[in-house]
């Protein structure tokens, strides 16, 4: 088997005239965290949605985790984490709850849960909230403990759409700290993000333009062939570009 | 002048008073200032600009908008202050020629009478005036929106979180607007989660659990780091931020893109961290002394804060 987690080979979704996602290519290795960055209305959620398994594609080829998106969804949401800004935990649940939900709809044993739960909270230092809603936690809390959550069934890749939007600047760096030990323990990571200093610690970027994949490389490579002293500066001079809206 | 006084607002929110939005919050913005309002989610701006614009009361504490008191004469604020929520808030099933209009007639004043301060941003969505707002992009809807809460000429305009989830094109355009209708003397007061855009403002507040951390220039808040920074790197970042953690002298050492950056206790402890980086074996090593930002002075003031 190769050592690739995701392939995409042309993917293309069309919604009538519009093509949302237009011949995508790309590779992403077992273990690597990589970055999926583009303006609003580039594709990124549209693709995002197909490499998970909730939307098929018009044409092209993928794969995710070894399953076929066309032909294994099923099996492809069993494999996945998936963890976003703006859904993530149910406020009117406990820390516990939520824990035990998610472990359930993933179908691990009562066993699993309980020691995974426990081994969590530690691990947060959250031992005294487990039993607290969710919605008192501080946002940057529910960040971390989501990100937790959404790996809680050891999938071998975990998705994240934005998931440090908002959250405040040191908080923000100790979720990048989660994000490279689950890396650390072969998770490969798929994540957006608007902050450009974040798209520096992935080991790869991708950035999408009207639904293409402009550019694909490590940051250092990126800079070097966009003579750009910042990533901030590689997005804005191919973002810039656009023609679409969103 | 003063556009905008705040004296020691406190707000809380539950029965018990449990949380603590607002704790005893003070400053001024000046008439024809550009006034940020930096920090995350949670940290109370919503709240503060709700109280400014008579939206919601304040537990204690006064202010003032245009010397207007926001409780006594709420009617009277009402009618000069713009407001563009967080949240897209015009009429989804009006076109966009609608929304306008709707909101030039209720303040009283028609599209043409002010359409000299809005005209840079409703051409760009004047295209699609016939189409409703709710088929908008994110970024016409955000036009229309700033054009809504412009066209009855407000004095002050509160923008909250006007470049939130907004791609880092997108946001240079929009502070590009803003520039423009500071030109236009209108006083603005924005709330941003991002630490970058602080540089664009005349004078920000950083704000953090309901307190202000800071309130200077962009330029006087990062003056007032105190301390040394450098910026370090190798081909071995995890590796290279451990270590440096524990080196004497260090008092702080976070990823900073595509460095790290390490505050030191006092000057004495950069020849130390030289010399540490300087002998160090693996490739592409590097450190330079750097200038902190709003960013670097954001996490020191929640450092000695908690």
């Amino acid at each position: 088997m190769s050592n690739s987690m995701i392939t995409a080979e042309n993917l293309t979704k069309r919604f009538g005239d519009f093509v949302a996602v237009d011949h995508i290519s790309f590779e992403v290795n077992k273990g690597e965290i990589f970055g999926f960055l583009g303006a609003n209305g580039a594709g990124k959620t549209t693709a995002m949605r197909m490499l998970c398994g909730l939307s098929l594609p018009t044409s092209g080829k993928g794969t995710v985790a070894g399953f076929d998106i066309y032909k294994d969804n099923e099996k492809i949401k069993q494999n996945i984490g998936y963890m976003s800004q703006k859904f993530s935990l149910y406020d009117d649940l406990t820390v516990k709850e939520n824990m035990r939900f998610y472990g359930g709809i993933y179908g691990m044993t009562n066993d699993f849960i309980r020691k995974k739960t426990a081994f969590i909270l530690h691990h947060l230092h959250l031992e005294k909230e487990g039993d607290v809603l969710v919605k008192s936690l501080p946002l940057g809390w529910k960040q971390k403990l989501a990100f937790s959550v959404a790996i809680f069934h050891e999938p071998q890749i975990v998705f994240l759409d934005e998931p440090t939007g908002g959250v405040d600047p040191v908080t923000r760096r100790e979720f990048w700290s989660m994000i490279y030990q689950a890396a650390e323990l072969g998770i490969t990571i798929f994540v957006t993000t608007h902050y450009m200093d974040e798209a520096e610690y992935c080991n790869r970027v991708s950035i999408m333009v009207d639904g293409k994949v402009e550019a694909l490389d490590t940051p250092a490579q990126l800079k070097r062939t966009y003579a750009a002293a910042s990533m901030d500066e590689v997005f804005l001079k191919l973002a810039r570009k656009a023609v679409r809206g969103e | 002048m003063n556009a905008v006084v705040v004296e020691n607002i406190i707000k809380t929110y539950g029965k018990k008073k449990e949380v603590q939005a607002l704790d005893d919050i003070s400053f001024e913005v000046n008439k024809g200032e550009l006034f940020g309002l930096i920090g995350p989610d949670g940290a109370g701006k919503t709240s503060l600009f709700r109280i400014l614009t008579t939206l919601l009361l304040a537990d204690s504490g006064t202010a003032k908008v245009d010397s207007l008191d926001v409780v006594k004469d709420f009617k009277a604020i009402r009618k000069r202050v713009g407001y563009m929520p967080g949240r897209f808030s015009l009429y989804q099933d009006l076109s966009v020629e609608e929304n306008l209009e709707f909101f030039a007639t209720i303040f009283n004043t028609s599209i043409d009478e002010n359409y000299d301060l809005i005209k840079d941003i409703y051409v760009q969505i004047e295209p699609f005036r016939k189409r409703k707002a709710g088929k908008l992009s994110g970024g016409m809807k955000q036009k229309l929106a700033l054009s809504c809460a412009l066209i009855h000429r407000p004095s002050v305009l509160f923008l909250d979180e006007p470049t939130t989830g907004v791609d880092a094109v997108s946001r240079k355009e929009f502070w590009e607007m803003l520039k423009g209708l500071k030109q236009q003397g209108i006083t603005m007061l924005v709330s941003t989660p991002y630490m970058d855009e602080a540089a664009l403002c005349d004078k920000v507040a950083l704000i953090q659990k309901g307190k202000i951390l800071s309130i200077d220039t962009p330029v006087g808040i990062t003056e007032k780091f105190g301390r040394p920074l450098m910026a370090v790197r190798s081909s071995r970042m995890l590796q290279l931020l451990q270590q440096v953690k524990e080196l004497p002298g260090v008092q702080d050492a976070y990823p900073f893109g595509e460095y790290h950056h390490v505050v030191l206790k006092e000057d004495d402890a950069v020849a130390p961290l030289l010399d540490f980086i300087r002998t160090r074996k693996d490739e592409g090593a590097e450190i330079t002394v750097v200038t902190p930002d709003i960013e670097d002075c954001f996490i020191a003031l929640m450092k000695t804060d908690t």
